[in-house]
C-alpha cells in the first residue's frame, strides 16, 4: 500500500497489487484479442487484399467495421450472452472471456482492413516476377505479404491501441468486477468517478506507457531488419 | 513441328481485353540458342514470354517445353524452375542487393546461395552495392540485379523482355558479355525481346518478327535482316514501318 500525497495532506492509497492485477489483466485481454483479432483478420485480409474484386466488396465493410460503437458491440455482446441469451450456456458474461470477445470484434475490422490495404498497396506484378523466379503458389503469396509487412504491423499496432482503450464494451460484458474484470479503462472510469485522481492519473499513465511501449516495438519491426 | 525443339507452340491464343495479343499456329523456339523476338511495342513479345515463362497459361492451344504440356500452375513448378524472365520493368523485394540477388536459390532451398550470388555480382560488377538497400537503387542498377538474380539461378531457360532498355551503353554491353560468357560455359537457351534492331543483330543467332500478336516470319537473325522472305519483315527493318 503506497500513499498519494496531495500537497502537505495524504490522500487515499494507491494499492500496488490492486494496480499491478489490473495492468496485469488489461495486457492479458487486450494481448490475447489482437493475437485473435490478428490470426483471422491478416489471412483474411490478404485473401481479400490480393483479389481485386474481394477487395472492392471487403474493403469498405471492413472500413465501416473500424467505426463500430464499443457500446453497441457491448451491448450486443451482452444480450447474446446473457443467462437467456442464445449464447448464455457458455457463461462467459463477466468473465475476462466476454472481455477478449468483445475487444476482438471490434479490432478485427482494424487488422482486415490496414492488412488488405498494404496488401493491395504491392504492385500486382511483384507475386508474377516471384513466380517467374522459381516460387510456388505459396512463396508468391509470402513474398507478396512479406512486401506488405509495415502495413500489417501497423494494422496489429492499431488492433492493440483499439483495444487496450476501449472501454465501452468491456465495461458493459466485464461488469468491471474489482480483481476479475477490472482493467486500465474502466478502473479509470470508477477510481475518476470516486473523485480519486492520483490513482485515475497513475492508471492512465500506465495506459499510455504500455500503448507506447506497443509501438516502440512495433515501430522497431517496421524500420530494422532489413534482409542481407 | 521441329521434335527437337525446346518449345514447340500449337494453335496458341491468349485475349487481353477485346483484342488477341497473340495468336500463333505453330511455332518452334529450338535448344540453346540466342532467339531473338522483334517488333514493334505491342506486337505481343511480352506474352508470348509470359507464356514461354509458364506463368500464365494460353486462352487457347499447347506450349510444349521439352516435349513436355507447360502450364502456369504448380504442376509445372519443376519446369517452371528450369527458366526465368527478367522483366522489361524489374521488382526487386525489400531488402539489399544481395538479399535480391539470393532470393531465387533460396526458394529453391539451395545451400550455396552466399557463395553463388557473391560470384554472379563479381561478374556484373555489383559487390560494391551488394549490401545495399534495393530502394535506392537507379533504374539501371535494378536492371542489373533483375539479370543477376535471373542468371545466379542458372536456368535452362533464360527469357528476357528487352533486358538493356534502361542502361547505358557500357551497361548494356556488360549485360550482352555475360549471357555470352555463360552461354559458353554450359548450353543456355535464350529469347530475348527487343525492338532494338542493332541489339538483335548482335546478340541473336534466330529470330522471329511479331507483329499484331502474329508471328509474321522466322529465320535465321542474317536472312531476316538482309533477305527478308515477309515484305512487312522488310518494312518493319528498314524502319519504313508506321505502327
Amino acid at each position: 500500500m503506497v500513499s498519494s500525497h496531495c500537497g502537505s495532506k495524504v490522500c487515499v492509497p494507491i494499492d500496488i497489487s490492486d494496480f499491478q492485477s489490473i495492468v496485469w489483466l488489461s495486457v492479458r485481454v487486450s494481448g490475447a484479442a489482437v493475437v485473435i483479432s490478428s490470426l483471422i483478420g491478416i489471412p483474411l485480409g490478404v485473401w481479400c487484399g490480393v483479389s481485386r474484386r474481394l477487395r472492392r466488396v471487403v474493403l469498405p465493410l471492413a472500413s465501416t467495421g473500424m467505426a463500430l460503437p464499443p457500446v453497441v458491440v457491448g451491448l450486443l455482446l451482452y444480450i447474446l450472452l446473457s443467462r437467456s441469451g442464445p449464447l448464455g450456456w457458455l457463461g462467459w458474461l463477466f468473465t475476462p472471456g466476454a472481455m477478449i470477445l468483445a475487444q476482438s470484434l471490434l479490432a478485427l475490422p482494424f487488422v482486415t482492413a490496414i492488412t488488405m490495404h498494404s496488401v493491395g498497396s504491392v504492385p500486382e506484378e511483384l507475386g508474377m516476377q516471384v513466380k517467374s523466379l522459381g516460387g510456388s503458389g505459396w512463396q508468391c503469396r509470402w513474398a507478396v505479404l512479406r512486401e506488405a509487412r509495415p502495413g500489417v504491423l501497423l494494422a496489429v499496432a492499431a488492433a492493440f491501441g483499439r483495444s487496450i482503450s476501449e472501454v465501452g464494451a468491456v465495461l458493459i460484458v466485464g461488469g468491471n468486477i474489482q480483481g476479475h474484470t477490472r482493467v486500465l479503462t474502466t478502473a479509470i472510469v470508477l477510481e475518476t468517478s470516486k473523485g480519486r485522481f492520483e490513482f485515475a492519473l497513475a492508471l492512465g499513465g500506465a495506459l499510455l506507457v504500455l500503448a507506447l511501449l506497443v509501438n516502440l516495438i512495433v515501430l522497431r519491426w517496421q524500420a530494422g531488419r532489413v534482409p542481407g | 513441328m521441329n521434335p527437337s525443339a525446346l518449345y514447340a507452340l500449337s494453335a496458341v491464343e491468349k485475349v487481353h481485353g477485346p483484342a488477341f495479343a497473340l495468336r500463333v499456329d505453330e511455332f518452334c523456339i529450338p535448344r540453346g540458342e540466342v532467339f531473338g523476338l522483334l517488333g514493334p511495342t505491342g506486337a505481343g513479345k511480352s506474352t508470348l514470354l509470359r507464356l514461354l515463362a509458364g506463368l500464365e497459361p494460353p486462352d487457347r492451344g499447347v506450349i510444349r517445353f521439352d516435349g513436355r504440356t507447360l502450364v502456369a500452375d504448380e504442376r509445372s513448378l519443376a519446369a517452371r524452375r528450369r527458366m526465368t524472365l527478367v522483366y522489361q520493368r524489374p521488382l526487386l523485394l525489400a531488402g539489399t542487393v544481395r538479399f535480391n540477388v539470393e532470393y531465387g536459390l533460396r526458394l529453391r532451398r539451395v545451400r550455396d546461395a552466399a557463395r553463388r550470388a557473391e560470384a554472379i555480382l563479381d561478374r556484373l560488377g555489383l559487390l560494391r552495392i551488394a549490401r545495399q538497400s534495393a530502394r535506392t537503387l537507379s533504374g539501371g542498377q535494378i536492371q542489373l540485379v533483375a539479370l543477376a538474380r535471373a542468371l545466379v539461378i542458372e536456368p535452362d531457360v533464360l527469357l528476357l523482355d528487352e533486358p538493356t532498355v534502361n542502361l547505358d551503353p557500357a551497361y548494356v554491353a556488360l549485360v550482352e558479355q555475360a549471357v555470352r560468357d555463360i552461354r559458353q560455359e554450359r548450353t543456355l537457351t535464350v529469347v530475348w525481346a527487343t525492338h532494338n534492331l542493332h541489339q538483335a543483330r548482335r546478340v541473336t543467332g534466330r529470330a522471329a518478327l511479331l507483329l499484331d500478336g502474329a508471328v509474321v516470319e522466322t529465320a535465321p537473325t542474317r536472312s531476316l535482316f538482309e533477305q527478308p522472305a515477309d515484305p512487312r519483315t522488310a518494312d518493319f527493318i528498314e524502319g519504313r514501318m508506321i505502327y
